[in-house]
């Protein structure tokens, strides 16, 4: 091999071991957070990743959030009128939370079938429901209607 | 009436567009001169057309003109002089024709600034900025139409979202927009350069200029958007990687790496197939992140408008302009290889591997911001967390400090790599003595935030050495590079502060009660009602004490607009040099008055705002180097002499 080849093989080694390297971090920290979404009719069949945070999103139930006197605790209900999910927030709420409207939360689901929310976001204006929600109540509006 | 005269004009802007798109082109392919010199004037009409039509969108919201659909949908009687203003690119229909406008505007401006081009180039240029032009005239007219009209007029409109009733909302679309829309004249010059089939040194100094200006404002927009969403979202946080802000970073990240290799092939003939290719990409994402933004196909706090077609007429204009300008640079490449050999050994490498850098990342991002579409016409619901952008832009951004000092140090054509890393050991030094002072200071960083202090240390330490052993007086090209990189260090120490050693408590406070954080004392006295323009709001008082003495009493709003049904969280901040005090009001716990309170101290914060304006001067200094006026001024000449030599 001449000098000038044996330098070109190095470089593309080098490159080749740089990209695999990038690739290798990419797709761990693309693994570590990705987060899925799922309607509480899916939570309540166990369909949902363990030990992990995932959202959960549909309708804030009517007259369920209820508060923990003294703290910032609430606790309130997640409905896609299908099934219910308990879910427990520690923190401020944001404006727009409000009973009977869509709601998409983030957090974990705790062995006593209690959804812990790190975070809770709701629409941000009076047309505008989280996409992610309105296609979990859709859903389980098709799934009622099929059961009938 | 007038809204018609408005819908009137916009279609008089889309045919001239269009003739514009054909005119000056087919002069050029028929080398007809009368043709080709048409692209100017058109160029001026259209502009005129455009923002006529933009005034009368403006004068219909000035004039309360409920007739108007789009007026009464974000405006109400209610709504201050100046919002009725800002309204107008508000929402969707409007900020497509604020798009449109800005847009005209480039082009009117590089009709007027394009002395050092022949008239072929401008011709095909103009005619290349006439297809966008049209594409996005036709866009407003079919599928987000201002001016269409309701019959009978409401009495009253539903006013504008009262988190757009801000002053940041005045300034930061049409910057944001500028700089957006401006990646258009680069991607143009680009696209007529491939057109005519070679590319020379002229052309790309030419078009570095532009590609300065639109960087620089997107710099801005973007500082904006982030200093907006910080005081008023009520959140406390200056970046969310909200899909709709990547959809400004993206275009920033290929404009960085494009600016860049600029400087390398407007020297030497190297790198412009590089050059041509990543202007393509940079306007490409501008109209992706349009798609992002205004399709509202992601979950986004800035979906505020949601309309399947349009995203699907956005993706269609996307795939002609960035498919037809890749075919194009597809044929042509060959005719692009570079003829002059790059020294390993030089800043030219340093660039190239800068250039790379940030394509990277820009495409880490993208593939972040769009997953999950991908995954959702699959079936499957999934987001991808703000860790993933935030570990990945770290990683990437390592090399991007580590390098930047040594890109600076080098010297063009050849040098001795040893010799330059050398002379920056010493800086290594500096940067490694502050940082172990700052972990002191601040009582102990992570090791995020250690690394991106010691890389803002390093960057800053060599930059101001470099200055001071700067060889006679420094030009223009040099100081506006170092203060973009001093920019740079200042960013990366504010940042790194501000994300790691800021301090956050929701806590529930009764009248009276105090709380300490981070050596405050914060008193709550209570909230009271106030009545303002309009809306109303319940206006707290909290008392910052800084060992027993008064700092400032902050009065944080929880503000009710009764048109909208809608409340809104209005914090108060206590600004300071090395770090400011929010407060927001969460809501009113029960009937005793007791309420949930949101406290931050956010360190340095003001240094990352400021680092990018710095970049953002930089790229403004760099604009007035000598050598690219003495040298622009040759251009004339030549083009001139061409010109009398013909005639």
């Amino acid at each position: 091999m001449t000098p000038t080849r044996k330098k070109r093989l190095l470089l593309i080694l080098m490159v080749a071991m740089g990209v695999s390297i990038a690739v290798a971090i990419f797709l761990t920290a693309f693994k570590e957070n990705i987060m899925f979404f799922k309607s509480p009719t899916e939570v309540v069949a166990n369909d949902f990743p363990d030990n992990r945070s995932f959202r959960l999103g549909g309708m804030v139930k009517e007259d369920s959030l209820t508060r923990i006197p003294d703290s910032l605790k609430v606790q309130f209900i997640v409905t896609d009128f299908a099934a219910d999910v308990r879910v427990e927030y520690e923190g401020i709420l944001p404006d727009l939370f409000r009973e009977g409207q869509g709601v998409v939360t983030i957090g974990k689901m705790t062995p006593n079938s209690l959804f812990v929310a790190e975070e809770v976001l709701a629409k941000h204006d009076e047309n505008y429901m989280p996409p992610e929600a309105a296609g979990a109540l859709q859903e389980a509006k098709e799934k009622m209607k099929g059961a009938e | 009436m007038l809204a018609s005269i408005g819908q009137f004009l916009l279609i008089l802007s889309l045919c001239t567009a269009a003739v514009l798109m054909l005119v000056p082109m087919t002069g050029y392919f028929k080398n007809n001169d009368s043709l080709m010199r048409a692209g100017r004037p058109l160029a001026y009409v259209l502009f005129l057309l455009v923002l006529t039509s933009f005034l009368i969108l403006v004068a219909l919201f000035v004039t309360q003109d409920f007739s108007v659909t789009y007026v009464w949908k974000h405006s109400s009687l209610e709504l201050p002089l100046r919002y009725r203003i800002t309204a107008t690119w508000g929402a969707h229909e409007g900020s497509v024709l604020m798009w449109v406008t800005v847009q005209a505007l480039w082009i009117a401006a590089v009709a007027r600034y394009s002395r050092s081009l022949s008239l072929s180039q401008i011709s095909r240029v103009l005619s290349v900025l006439g297809i966008i032009a049209t594409g996005f005239l036709a866009f407003v007219l079919f599928a987000s139409n201002p001016f269409e009209i309701t019959n009978p007029a409401p009495l009253d409109g539903r006013d504008l979202n009262p988190l757009l009733q801000d002053f940041g909302m005045i300034i930061h679309p049409p910057l944001l927009y500028f700089g957006y829309v401006g990646m258009s004249v680069a991607f143009s010059l680009a696209v007529a350069a491939l057109i005519g089939g070679q590319i020379d040194e002229k052309w790309i100094r030419w078009s570095r200029r532009w590609t300065n200006i639109a960087w620089a404002f997107l710099t801005v927009g973007i500082i904006l958007g982030s200093w907006w969403a910080y005081y008023e979202l009520g959140w406390g946080g200056w970046w969310f990687w909200d899909p709709v802000e990547n959809a400004s970073f993206l275009p920033w990240l290929a404009g960085t790496a494009l600016i860049h290799v600029q400087a390398v092939s407007e020297r030497k003939n190297a790198f412009r197939g590089w050059t041509v290719l990543l202007a393509i990409i940079a306007f490409s994402l501008c109209i992706l992140g349009t798609f992002l933004v205004r399709s509202g196909s992601i979950t986004s706090v800035h979906s505020f408008a949601a309309d399947p077609f349009r995203g699907i007429f956005i993706l269609i204009l996307l795939a002609i302009y960035a498919g037809g300008a890749l075919t194009l640079y597809a044929l042509r490449v060959n005719q692009l290889r570079s003829k002059d050999t790059i020294n390993l050994n030089s800043k030219e490498t340093l660039l190239l591997a800068n250039s790379l850098i940030f394509i990277t990342a820009t495409f880490t991002i993208l593939l972040g911001t769009i997953f999950p579409m991908i995954f959702e016409a699959m079936g499957k619901k999934i987001s991808v967390g703000s860790p993933y952008f935030g570990l990945m832009l770290f990683l990437l951004m390592i090399p991007m400090a580590v390098l930047l000092p040594l890109g600076a140090q080098l010297k063009w054509h050849k040098d001795n790599v040893l010799t330059a890393i050398k002379s920056l050991i010493p800086h290594f030094f500096i940067a490694a003595v502050l940082t172990v002072i700052a972990f002191y200071v601040f009582d102990t960083l992570n090791l995020r935030a250690t690394a991106g202090i010691f890389g803002g240390f390093w960057i800053a330490s060599t930059s101001v050495a470099q200055v001071v052993k700067f060889p006679g007086k420094p030009n223009a090209g040099f100081i506006g590079m170092t203060v973009a990189h001093l920019g740079v260090a200042v960013f990366l120490f504010g940042m790194s502060m501000t994300e790691h050693k800021d301090v956050e408590k929701d806590i529930l406070l009764k009248p009276g009660q105090s709380t300490m954080l981070a050596g405050y004392e914060f008193t709550f006295n209570g909230v009271k009602q106030v009545k303002v323009e309009n809306y109303q709001a319940q206006q707290g008082s909290i008392t910052v004490k800084q060992n027993g003495n008064q700092l400032v009493e902050l009065h944080p709003q929880k503000r009710f607009y009764p048109k909208q049904q809608q409340p809104m969280t209005e914090a108060d901040i206590y600004p300071g040099f090395t770090k400011d005090i929010y407060v927001s009001l969460g809501e009113q716990i029960n009937k005793q008055g007791d309420w949930a309170v949101r406290i931050y101290i956010k360190p340095f914060i003001r240094w990352m705002w400021f680092g990018g304006l710095m970049m953002m001067a930089g790229a403004v200094i760099a604009l007035f180097s000598k050598r690219n006026k003495r040298q622009e001024h040759q251009q004339v000449d030549q083009v001139m002499k061409a010109r009398l030599g013909l005639s």
